[in-house]
């Protein structure tokens, strides 16, 4: 069994080890075949035996669209609220009970479209959840509309002449919102996934996680470049703290610091090797992560990191709420009802 | 110098001035110590919703009135008998308020020419003879304040802000009250500012000897205590009852309290109360939104708090999703609504009661939700809790509609002690509860207690009760999806029976009637208690009997009540807003009720509903 991780210090420890199947609930599975969520699934199934915690006290809440499904699917607890809004159930979830490892599941619309508003305030409080963004780039449960994260001049149902929209970057709204961690993965690597999982599980905060994730039926292969053993090489920037941002197939490009203080690739022969970024996730100025996110082409995908982007401590919403009701209780007592109906000016009737 | 002392059985006085001169605080005070003295009362704040409109101007005017007596005391009173007015812009907008022949305290200071221009008075109304109707008092109230003050090192424009302490002293000396409880206020208030404390104190003083010695006022007066039953005593706001009311709730059942919610007027200060009270364990979270304000409350109900929001209505508008959401789930919540004036932005700061088919009906699908409303300030106490117990008991979302008038009117309350408040079990599951056939023991989050048809409340951390639930329907018993059509109809209508169900734990409607000879029933809910319960008295007085009825639980209704209602020959309704009650009623008891409706912003006047109710009881 894994050693505690930082954010479920306070989570009761499972008493014997657990398997993937520990984690499988008896409801029949309801995406379409060939959904990239199944992966993610299992990925997710597979990985929970190794937070070590009661299966009891974790929770898993979402939103609505494809993926907000998924807490059917998990033998924990699970709440499968309303669009958007799960970010904001989980905090009132989170901010009650240290003892819970809660986990938000859910898309680009349902978290970027309808619920953008809670998901910025949730990074910006650092509210202890973990935030897996399901990115397919489209509206699948409402049969194949544009989402914030689709390309401009998209073709879709509701934009049958290319959308209009200029997308967000997920990865760039967060680490705009200052939220303390953000990474990047892809559903078809689980090994991948299930690392990014375990650094999110040990970060203190909240964690956002965006997962490449492919919609089959409505927008197939739109991370194909990523994917494609032929191309993806070329096309991924592995994040991995400390060590130099080199990749390539041939190991040939790298990431560099522009005069301008930005990111940009270059090629490996064409710099000093002193000028090759070295991966801080830990640099607490977000506009270094900000340009790590700015490097990938929003069409092409070419040089996309995937990893940590960004892993910096600040206190948690609910460890500074809990420390007020601490000092509060050690200061004056636990309260007393009698005493404060009473208050300072009263008269008898006799 | 010795002066005439005359004995009144109540009095009503307003004081009105510019948004920045202090004159909700200068009522607030002259009220905490009327309260003190036993008087009963009932207050009523009139202010703008801009925080300082532009000084003089008439949108820039607040008021508070203060209704107090040696009786029971039900409205703030439909005219005041004294109306101290700060300014000209304050004379234009209240004298409206002031009983023909009442005591008008003018600053004089303040009626230069520019000022009266800037409300368009074109002649002083101090010399034109327009106020001949009234007792008019011209005081230099500013200058006196000024002069009483100039031994401080402070600015004029410093003084002159000390001049609403000047007014309190004189309404203090004009009403025999003591210094001393505004004396300890400015001490707790002011402590770390020394010179600002002392020139607050000596501008009461002033205000106090100016009144003792003036030729202006020949007479003092006395208001003897009220009787009421015996116990211990304070004064309260309903805003104050409501978030004590929740902490009491929170202790009852032993649910810590969570509040998810975002600042809005009128409600703003019950968050400003619970946030002052973490060491009961209170958490309070101030959203991003109203969406998320619920979203939070209802999260934390999920994890086992007492989950509460509160709002006005455009706030219910966007919360209404997830109190479908809460509905479905059959979870608790109670969700504050103190209402204003609508719809949209409206009239916040003034008080209505028109969102009650919004509490009722403003949801897609079936969703009902019980609601409770409280009668009168101190009233949101004993509300607050009865809305708890509901939401705990039978585990669903729970409106308490309050409204400006209630949340920021004040009046005597007699403390309760803990141990007489009810205690509220919220039954949490603690281990399977169903046997499947192979006789395999589970966990049913969708199994019904047969008697309340309440779900049985799982929290995470139970192990064994693991369950997913959700807004799609669910099926009956597994909590499972289901699309199933009669689990459907079967759902929908259980959730209802659980509400409808409600009413058998609810006290039969109560009606007042001491001559038992009544053929016209007036029925009201909410804060029109007072108004209604003071129309009905003088009626009586008058002659005519008429009965009084003022319903609490709004959905569902008493069981007694369509029986109440069809053994009188009238039945009236009056209500703030055009009729919402009275559709209710007519709707489900097929009874040809009347409605009085007003949506003025302000509570009723006595005198209105007695002429309405009149009209009703005397054609036949």
């Amino acid at each position: 069994m894994a050693e505690t991780f930082a954010s479920l210090s306070l989570v009761p420890k499972a008493d014997a080890p657990q398997s993937a199947k520990d984690f499988k609930t008896d409801q029949e599975v309801r995406w379409c075949p060939g959904c990239g969520d199944y992966a993610i699934l299992a990925a997710v199934q597979g990985f929970m035996p190794e937070l070590g915690v009661k299966r009891e006290n974790i929770v898993f809440v979402s939103g609505i669209g494809c993926s907000s499904r998924f807490p059917y699917y998990m033998n924990t607890y699970g709440v499968h609220s309303i669009h958007g809004r799960a970010p904001a159930i989980a905090t009132g979830l989170a901010a009650s009970r240290p003892d819970l490892s809660v986990w938000v599941v859910t898309g680009d619309g349902d978290a970027l479209s309808i619920g953008g508003n809670h998901l910025i305030h949730a990074l910006r409080r650092n509210v202890n959840l973990k935030i897996l963004l399901f990115n397919n780039r489209i509206y699948g449960l409402t049969k194949g509309q544009f989402s914030p994260t689709s390309e401009t001049g998209k073709i879709t149902k509701s934009s049958p002449v290319g959308s209009v929209d200029h997308p967000f970057n997920p990865l760039s709204v967060a680490i705009g919102a200052e939220a303390t961690f953000v990474a990047r993965t892809i559903d078809s690597d689980r090994q991948h996934l299930q690392s990014v999982l375990r650094a999110a599980a040990e970060h203190e905060g909240t964690a956002l996680i965006e997962i490449y994730q492919n919609c089959d039926i409505f927008n197939d292969n739109a991370w194909e470049p990523l994917k494609n053993p032929d191309t993806r090489d070329d096309v991924t920037i592995r994040l991995v703290h400390g060590e130099k941002l080199i990749f390539g197939s041939q190991l040939d490009r790298c990431v560099v610091r522009k005069a301008d203080g930005t990111l940009a690739v270059a090629n490996v022969a064409d710099v000093a090797e002193s000028e090759i970024v070295v991966h801080d996730a830990h640099n607490v100025d977000p506009s270094y992560a900000f340009s790590l996110s700015r490097l990938s082409h929003p069409e092409t995908l070419q040089d996309t990191p995937i990893g940590v982007f960004r892993d910096v401590k600040r206190p948690t919403f609910e460890s500074g709420l809990r420390a007020q009701i601490e000092t509060a209780e050690a200061v004056a007592g636990a309260g007393d009802l009698n005493a404060l109906l009473q208050g300072k000016d009263t008269w008898e009737v006799r | 110098m010795s002066k005439e002392v005359v004995e009144l059985d109540h009095v009503s006085i307003r004081f009105a001035g510019d948004s920045g001169d202090g004159m909700q605080l200068t009522g607030d005070q002259f009220t905490s110590t009327t309260a003190i003295l036993g008087n009963d009362l009932t207050t009523l704040p009139d202010f703008p919703a801009e925080i300082r409109a532009p000084a003089g101007t008439l949108p820039g005017v607040s008021a508070f009135q203060l209704h107090f007596g040696n009786a029971d005391i039900l409205t703030p009173g439909d005219f005041a008998d004294v109306l101290v007015a700060m300014n000209p812009a304050a004379l234009k907008a209240n004298l409206k308020e002031l009983r023909k022949g009442g005591d008008l305290l003018v600053n004089t200071d303040e009626f230069g020419a520019r000022a009266l221009t800037k409300v368009g008075y074109e002649t002083n109304p101090l010399e034109d003879g327009s106020l001949d109707g009234y007792n008019v008092h011209p005081i230099a109230l500013t200058s006196m304040t000024v002069e009483a003050l100039k031994e401080f090192d402070m600015s004029k424009k410093e003084a002159e802000r000390a001049k609403n302490m000047f007014a309190l002293g004189m309404l203090l000396w004009m009403f025999t009250r003591p210094l001393e409880p505004t004396i300890k206020f400015l001490d707790a208030k002011f402590g770390k500012k020394p010179v600002i404390l002392a020139a607050n104190k000596k501008a009461l003083q002033a205000g106090w000897s100016f009144g003792e010695t003036t030729e202006s006022f020949a007479t003092q007066f006395v208001v003897k205590p009220a009787s009421m039953p015996t116990g211990t005593y304070r004064n309260i706001h309903g805003n104050l009852a409501t978030a004590y009311g929740l902490i009491a709730a929170s202790k009852r059942s032993g649910l810590p309290l969570f509040l998810g919610t975002y600042p809005i007027t009128p409600a703003s200060d019950i968050l400003h109360e619970l946030s002052k009270h973490k060491g009961f364990g209170v958490r309070t979270f101030q959203a991003e939104d109203e969406i998320a304000a619920i979203g939070a409350a209802l999260g934390a109900s999920y994890a086992g708090m007492l989950g509460v929001t509160t709002t006005s209505g455009p706030g219910v508008a966007l919360k209404s999703e997830t109190i479908g959401l809460a509905v479905a789930l059959e979870l608790p919540l109670i969700i504050i609504d103190v209402q204003r004036g609508g719809p949209s932005t409206g009239l916040p700061t003034k008080t209505e009661q028109a969102d009650l088919l919004q509490a009722m009906f403003g949801r897609n699908g079936e969703a009902p939700v019980p609601i409770v409303a409280p009668q009168s300030p101190a009233d949101c106490f004993n509300a607050a809790i009865e809305a708890a117990r509901i939401a705990i008991t039978y585990r669903t979302p729970v409106f308490l509609l309050s409204d400006g008038y209630v949340a920021n009117g004040a009046e005597p309350w007699l403390i309760p002690t803990e141990d007489s408040l009810p205690t509220i079990d919220p039954k949490f599951a603690t281990g399977p509860n169903h046997t499947l056939e192979d006789g395999t023991e589970v966990f049913w989050p969708f199994k019904r207690d047969p008697e309340t048809l309440a779900r049985p409340w799982a929290i995470p951390g139970v192990a064994g009760l693991e369950h997913r639930i959700g807004g799609i329907e669910k099926q009956d018993g597994t909590g499972n999806i289901s699309y199933d059509p009669a689990n459907h109809d079967f759902m929908v209508r259980t959730r209802q029976a659980k509400v409808d169900g409600i009413a058998k734990t609810i006290e039969p409607l109560l009606v007042d009637d001491p001559s038992g000879a009544a053929k016209t029933l007036v029925i009201g809910w909410g804060s029109t208690y007072g108004p209604i319960q003071d129309a009905c008295r003088n009626l009586r007085d008058e002659g005519i009997q008429v009965a009084h009825a003022q319903v609490r639980h709004l959905n569902p209704f008493p069981a007694n009540l369509g029986e109440v209602i069809k053994s009188y020959d009238k039945v009236v309704v009056p209500e703030m807003n055009l009729g919402q009650l009275n559709m209710l009623l007519r709707a489900k008891y097929l009874v040809d009720t009347i409605g009085f409706n007003q949506v003025r912003g302000l509570p009723f006047k006595t005198q209105e509903l007695m002429d309405a109710i009149k009209e009703v009881a005397s054609h036949g």
